[in-house]
């Protein structure tokens, strides 16, 4: 049926969340660097300390050019709304404290950053917040591990390190089917590659680090709600359904329906934990933002040339990548990801450390560092660096090799890409016999 | 709070506060499609500044128990019904869209129950298109759609958010995707359907407030003007840049006129 058309996706990662400034016309978007703002007079102060006017008070709790990125994000992924952190962790901590109390338990797939499983395995279980682990390959198991005071479904839409595709879908209705939302970590597919609240995710976060920005060079978070999660049919979260004594007596889902979680996160969480962006960060993520759907079709197209590269190659013993026939999961991803797997994957080398050190050593497109989702390429050996002290048996564990190494393809021609592979690769040869 | 009306469960958001007799009131009533909290900002003022607030959900939307009433007319006698239900003799009265047209006509059949009316985003005749109709009357996304779009201004989806971070366009369509089916069909085919407007405008003895959104597409100004002529000593305001979502798209500048209008 004919109707009114939404904004592409292009259209809204250039211009979502801003008008140009009022002032001076400003088309690009202002830095406001300032940590609070004069209030018109005491009435206008008490009306917008009360949340009886929507504006900026404080910036640890709302700042113009951080709201223009919260509502980009927002628009991009069909949330009502965003918020924006000092981190991907932050965003993740952000959303389990809002939700979860001491006693309380989360189900999470065990195909995590490393990071998110330290913080759910052993931090949080520090403040009585229990994490169980399942492998997200068969959704059941998610099922299973769901208790009585179960409050949330956490997993990435790529895991760590092997690349399982969440199956969204179906981990959604077993949440949804004991009354708690599914959480995941979009970082590795962006938006433009996936959105998980048309697939039946309730809440998401991204590390913002990493392909929103793409420039490696500001560190940041953004925490994203569907609306879609009904708290109060839930009846499990007392913390946004009841009365809460520490924010004045408010009912947060009585005062604001679809924005809920939201209004507590922001209220409670980025005031008492204060983990929040700063204004010249979020001018960077937007920077990166403006050009996502531009960059992300090339990071795909150039993995997929790295990928049909490597997994031809002798020195090679198998590539991870969820397009590959070989890949467990690829027959999801080609229902859920069809616009690409992303840009990041694990292949595994013959010839052990030795040979890893070597190939790394060699690389001269590829920088060797720890991060992902930079425009530039990215490598790193774990078993030589971040899980140097691990011998072989405990990498078999962890699902890492000793001749295991990640890749994070970015812009370059692809040729000179390969290119620094195969001269790699020779040297990691070498180095083998 | 929730209290009971024709043996149904009814809900009214009153900011927290219970209600007490010796206070001014006022009571909000929302559009088709949503709830209590689209006055979130404005009804949360009035309740912490000396008012009893009754931000009404309307039968079948938010809190509220089904099924939905079917005609302005009906909306227009419940209101009072949901007012003894809280406790709440008098009270001004502020409706928006089809809100806006029940409070048109509770003032006019009941104007002992209403001191003042403010009515945000209305029209009438308040048309809806045939398309629109029969997308709702088929419970289709395409309805929401069209709610979503046609209820901002153009510039909402690429401009900013005076609420920080939210993305309106986002809130619109979470609060239609948990309308129970019908819902929304029956609520605009009694805006679409009503038709004692202005011999119910020219009743009203009540002082009366009109703010329009200058980009309304669904209520344009202009279809707004025969009803503010038809109430005596009406007073219109005209928020230029906002569309029908008036109470999100320009928050203060409702709230601004809304305290001046109920003193």
């Amino acid at each position: 049926m004919a109707g009114p058309k939404y904004p592409g996706f292009d259209t809204l990662a250039l211009h979502a969340g801003q008008s140009p400034d009022a002032t001076f016309g400003a088309r690009a978007v202002p830095i406001y660097a300032t940590t609070s703002y004069v209030f018109r007079d005491s009435e206008h102060a008490a009306s917008l300390f009360n949340m009886e006017r929507a504006g900026h008070v404080y910036s640890r709790i709302s700042n113009p050019t951080v709201a223009v990125l919260e509502e980009r994000l927002a628009a991009l992924e069909g949330g009502v709304g965003a918020i924006a952190t000092a981190s991907g962790q932050a965003a993740l901590h952000l959303a389990v404290a809002t939700l979860l109390d001491a006693g309380q338990h989360v189900v999470a797939s065990n195909s995590l950053y490393g990071g998110s499983h330290n913080l759910l395995g052993y931090t949080l279980k520090r403040f009585g917040i229990e994490t169980t682990f399942v492998s997200p390959r068969d959704p059941q198991n998610f099922a299973r591990a769901i208790r009585p005071n179960t409050r949330l479904v956490f997993g990435e839409t790529l895991g760590n390190p092997g690349l399982d595709v969440l199956d969204i879908p179906q981990v959604a209705k077993i949440a949804h089917a004991a009354g708690v939302p599914l959480l995941v970590d979009s970082t590795f597919t962006t938006p433009w590659l996936m959105k998980p609240f048309e697939l039946g995710a309730d809440l998401l976060y991204h590390s913002a680090t990493k392909f929103l920005g793409g420039h490696g060079v500001a560190i940041g978070g953004v925490l994203v709600d569907s609306g879609r999660f009904d708290w109060e049919k839930s009846g499990r979260f007392p913390q946004l359904t009841a009365p809460y004594e520490g924010f004045h007596g408010m009912d947060f889902e009585e005062e604001s329906g679809t924005r809920a979680f939201l209004l507590r996160a922001r209220r409670e969480g980025l005031r008492d934990f204060g983990a929040c962006m700063a204004p010249m960060t979020a001018f960077q993520i937007l920077q990166g933002i403006e050009t996502l759907h531009l960059r992300m079709p090339r990071h795909v197209e150039n993995t997929r040339k790295v990928v049909r590269f490597l997994a031809a190659h002798p020195m090679v013993d198998s590539v991870g990548y969820p397009e590959l026939a070989s890949h467990p999961d690829h027959a999801l991803a080609k229902q859920l990801l069809p616009r690409g797997a992303g840009a990041v994957f694990s292949f595994d080398m013959k010839g052990g450390r030795a040979a890893g050190r070597a190939f790394i050593e060699s690389l001269r497109v590829f920088s060797h560092l720890a991060n992902v989702g930079d425009a530039k390429s990215l490598v790193i050996h774990p078993a030589s660096t971040t899980h140097y002290r691990m011998s072989d048996d405990d990498l078999k564990k962890a699902g890492i090799g000793a001749g295991t190494v990640r890749l994070s393809i970015g812009l370059e021609e692809a040729d000179d890409l390969i290119e620094d592979l195969e001269r790699a690769l020779r040297a990691a040869q070498k180095a083998a016999q | 709070m929730n209290f009971v009306v024709d043996g149904r469960t009814a809900f009214a958001y009153t900011a927290a506060h219970a209600i007490e007799p010796a206070r001014p009131s006022v009571v909000f009533v929302h559009g088709a499609g949503y709830d209590h909290s689209w006055f979130g900002l404005q009804s949360r003022y009035f309740g912490y500044h000396g008012r009893n607030v009754l931000a009404l959900d309307l039968p079948g939307h938010g809190r509220s128990e089904g099924p939905p009433l079917e005609s302005v007319e009906a909306i227009a006698d419940w209101i009072p019904r949901a007012m003894d239900a809280a406790g709440v003799a008098r009270a001004s009265l502020v409706g928006h869209s089809l809100g806006a047209l029940a409070v048109l006509e509770c003032a006019a059949r009941h104007p002992q129950r209403v001191e003042r009316i403010a009515l945000l985003g209305v029209a009438y005749p308040m048309r809806v298109s045939e398309v629109f109709l029969e997308a709702a009357r088929r419970n289709e996304q395409a309805a929401y759609d069209m709610d979503t779009i046609w209820g901002h201004a153009p510039r909402v989806p690429l401009g900013a958010n005076p609420n920080p971070g939210m993305w309106m366009y986002g809130d619109s369509l979470a609060r239609l995707a948990r309308l129970a089916p019908d819902v929304l069909y029956k609520s605009l085919k009694a805006c679409n359907d009503y038709a004692a407007g202005l011999e119910s405008a020219a009743k009203v003895k009540c002082p009366a407030l009109f703010v329009l959104g200058g980009r309304d597409l669904m209520t344009p100004p202009k279809g707004a003007e025969a009803l503010a002529r038809a109430v005596p000593g009406s007073r219109v305001l005209r928020l230029a840049p906002s569309g029908h979502s008036l109470m999100a798209e320009a928050p203060d500048a409702v709230l601004d006129a809304l305290v001046e209008f109920l003193g």
